[in-house]
């Protein structure tokens, strides 16, 4: 069974997120850029499979800037076998809408016929969490989302989920779409030996043109704004003083 | 896991560290010789995640590595237009003609440069060229050969617990040989601090003195911005407590450096280097031209400022000292990147010599030949007398002598012949009872930070469950001396709120080091009196991200 495992190229998460002046988004410019987390669950989860023969191929696959170039090696240097970079923009700052992706996924499906996609949950730069989910419905395959625990089990699979308020487990018909969430596994550290050899892993590099995909943006952002800054709290001498306080704030 | 279990990789020559001397000498190795198997490691998440430095770029040391630097796109995109020196008082400010200014204090020429992005593109270059850079990886171990010299480095070593046993996800690293390795890991290199010691490098030189330098990425009013204008001051706020002064660098896309430098033989063991950065931008030339900006950055870096004659001996069996992991900057001139892309060069032709004549694992003495008798030692022996001077008689006195210094010097004699500098920086700091207590004022929040706030703009992150890397030789000695006798200056010299000490009720006082909050400026190394703290690296990828620092 080949596993194919789509990774985003987003801002780090250590990276303070800052608007750019006139709000028309975040600012890319001179930011350290990574793969996105909850698509590095997704890809130790694929060379879990591996490692326990339930996968022979991991196949890891970016929409995006030529960059996303580097966010592929890392995915290669944990244990992909090989990649796939869809060159989909040139400025760094476009991003393209989880339809556009969720469509070029459907045509790598397509020409490689993986038994299974795992997927992150959604990326920490829009949050939009729909990618994996439009894909089910490009593919009419199963979907699994937010997959806290993966078991499979021959033509079907059985995932833990993380709903509210507790866990649910469901078993879906391969070939699925899984979504992972934070809990699935901790990701292992691309070593040196491993980054080393992921420099001669093959590394296909493809347009949204050779999919005959459209990736102009069907959403307008109309403004983007930081959150406001708090105020500054004081220190309070009694409850007395406390209840005071909050009266005059109208809290009580 | 034992060391037998990693795996070993030859190549010509290693590197540790890329920035501007670490990336200039691999560079010039594959420009020589195309054939030649070279590595670069970097700690830092991405190449230039760890650089912090002014700047205003003297070109001739780019110039000489890459003469078609423009047209290869190098990320010098601001010429300097004009250049100012102030006097501060505390409200008001005396500009500092240029014309009794030596020749070699000129920034005509100069670029204002992110050095971090100068670094991002040298590693494109390097890479084009053949050389493998390899960031987020820690050269974290020396390898010696059986004769004690030095073979290659451990680098890439991950997952180790708290109590430095290996964890779950333990990754070993890798041994990377050299004919000859290269430490470049800039001021103060926990590396070149281990090969300084083993081979006596400093023996019968002065000792290295230091500055802490802290900067500030701003964006600005479009109306006060002003690309290419350079500014530095000096007097308040630090006044007689310490020398020091301050920077601010117009560049691009409205985004000013500012940036605060205190000598780290300062006395008073009261003084807080933080908080007199904070209180300088107060100042009413300052504070104009910074409110209603907003700041993006922040990050903090120790300085070499020793220089002339505080270069320790660069070469030792098998390995050799680049740029400030030797101290190359310029004190005048505040510059020393120039000189740390001379040495890498220096360092690599020196290197390809040895390697084409079948030489490895001796030492590179015709690179310390090139340093001390070319172009970096002319650039540092015409100012050597500029920092003890300020150490010895104070600000105003030296400038005068200082500048009197550069020029007969320029002229080719000095009146002073070679002064010392005298003591560590450690040594310097004296007892808290003979100093006063400073008040500083609160920070505002809007022109000025607290400092766990300013912390959180330089992006740092350290895996928490890994050993601290901020290693105490007796771990009683910060509150059994350094706390009655210096008030733990710790406390307060770091510049990233790491060092702590806390006092709860009724029990005994407990010091407290938040090594996650590290920014690797190495300032607690250098100026702990009782020199008790070791820095070592974490794990690779920890640490900073500076974006255009």
């Amino acid at each position: 069974m080949k596993v194919l495992v789509p990774v985003k190229r987003v801002i780090d998460y250590n990276v303070k997120v800052r608007v750019k002046a006139g709000g028309s988004g975040v600012d890319l410019a001179n930011v350290k850029m990574s793969m996105n987390p909850f698509d590095e669950i997704a890809v130790e989860e694929a060379i879990r499979l591996k490692e326990a023969g339930k996968a022979e191929e991991i196949i890891a696959v970016s929409v995006g800037v030529k960059q996303a170039q580097e966010t592929l090696r890392t995915a290669l240097a944990m244990g992909a076998d090989r990649a796939i970079l869809i060159v989909a923009a040139d400025d760094v700052h476009t991003d393209i809408e989880p339809l556009a992706v969720a469509k070029l996924l459907k045509a790598v499906i397509d020409e490689e016929q993986p038994g299974i996609v795992l997927c992150g949950k959604q990326a920490i730069d829009n949050d939009m969490n729909a990618t994996g989910q439009m894909l089910a419905a490009l593919t009419g395959w199963a979907q699994a989302t937010f997959a806290s625990k993966l078991e499979i089990d021959g033509d079907s699979a059985n995932v833990t989920r993380e709903v509210d308020g507790g866990l649910q487990t469901i078993k879906v018909k391969m070939p699925a779409i899984v979504t992972v969430d934070l809990r699935l596994n901790e990701p292992r550290y691309a070593s040196l030996p491993n980054i080393m050899k992921a420099k001669k892993k093959p590394l296909d590099e493809k347009t949204a043109a050779d999919y005959g995909v459209e990736v102009a943006p069907r959403l307008e952002i109309v403004s983007t704004a930081e959150p406001e800054a708090r105020a500054a709290g004081i220190i309070v001498g009694s409850v007395d003083e406390l209840v005071e306080k909050l009266k005059e704030a109208g809290a009580v | 896991m034992s060391g037998s279990a990693r795996e070993t990789i030859e190549y010509d020559v290693v590197i540790a560290g890329a920035g501007p001397a670490g990336l200039s000498a691999a560079v010039r190795l594959k420009q020589l010789d195309s054939s030649l198997d070279v590595v670069v490691l970097e700690k830092g998440s991405e190449v230039g995640a760890h650089i912090l430095s002014g700047a205003v770029l003297d070109p001739s040391g780019l110039e000489a590595l890459i003469p078609d630097w423009k047209e290869k796109g190098a990320p010098l995109n601001v010429p300097v237009t004009s250049d100012k020196f102030y006097m501060l008082g505390e409200a008001g400010q005396i500009r500092v003609p240029g014309f009794p200014m030596p020749p070699l204090m000129n920034n005509h020429g100069n670029y204002i440069v992110s050095m971090a992005n100068v670094c991002r593109w040298m590693a494109e270059q390097a890479e084009e060229l053949g050389v493998e850079v390899f960031p987020g990886m820690a050269c974290s171990e020396l390898v010696y050969d059986e004769n004690g010299g030095v073979k290659g480095v451990v680098a890439g070593e991950f997952g180790k617990e708290a109590d430095g046993t290996p964890g779950p996800a333990y990754e070993p690293g890798m041994e990377l040989h050299g004919k000859y390795v290269f430490l470049s890991e800039g001021v103060r290199g926990s590396l070149a601090k281990e090969v300084i010691a083993k081979y006596d490098l400093s023996k019968g030189k002065e000792p290295q003195k230091f500055g802490i330098g802290m900067k500030e990425i701003w964006e600005i009013d479009p109306d006060k911005h002003n690309e290419g204008e350079v500014t530095h001051t000096m007097g308040w706020p630090l006044g007689g407590n310490a020398g020091g002064g301050s920077f601010i660098y117009h560049l691009e896309n409205n985004q000013v450096y500012v940036g605060f430098v205190v000598h780290l033989n300062y006395k008073n063991p009261h003084l807080f280097p933080y908080m007199e950065f904070q209180r300088f931008k107060h100042h009413p030339m300052v504070a104009e031209l910074l409110e209603g900006g907003k700041r993006v950055a922040y990050g903090a870096r120790a300085i070499s400022e020793g220089g002339y004659q505080s270069m320790p001996k660069m070469v030792a069996p098998g390995v050799a000292l680049l740029g400030c992991s030797v101290g190359m900057v310029n004190v005048p001139r505040i510059k020393g990147n120039h000189n740390a892309m001379l040495s890498g060069k220096a360092a690599a032709e020196a290197a390809f010599d040895a390697i084409k004549v079948e030489r490895s694992g001796d030492e590179l003495t015709a690179y310390e030949d090139d340093v001390r008798g070319g172009a970096i030692g002319k650039d540092l022996k015409k100012v050597r007398n500029v920092k003890p001077m300020w150490s010895k008689w104070g600000m105003l006195p030296s400038l005068a002598l200082g500048g009197l210094d550069m020029w007969t010097n320029t002229l080719g004699f000095s009146l002073f012949g070679t002064m010392k500098h005298g003591k560590t920086d450690a040594a310097a700091t004296e007892e808290a009872s003979k100093h006063k207590v400073i008040d500083y004022p609160k920070p505002d929040g809007k022109l000025s930070f607290d400092r766990l706030t300013n912390v959180s703009f330089a992006m740092t992150n350290h895996e928490e469950s890994q050993p601290s890397h901020l290693q105490l030789g007796d771990d009683k000695l910060p509150i059994s001396v350094n706390l009655p006798k210096y008030g733990e200056p710790a406390q307060r010299y770091c510049p990233a709120g790491v060092y702590e000490v806390v006092e709860e009720d009724g029990s005994d006082p407990r010091f407290v080091i938040n090594f996650q909050n590290c920014v690797h400026c190495k300032t607690c190394d250098i100026k702990d009196p009782s020199q008790n703290i070791n820095w070592v690296t974490p794990q690779g990828g920890d640490g900073p991200n500076y974006p255009n620092m």
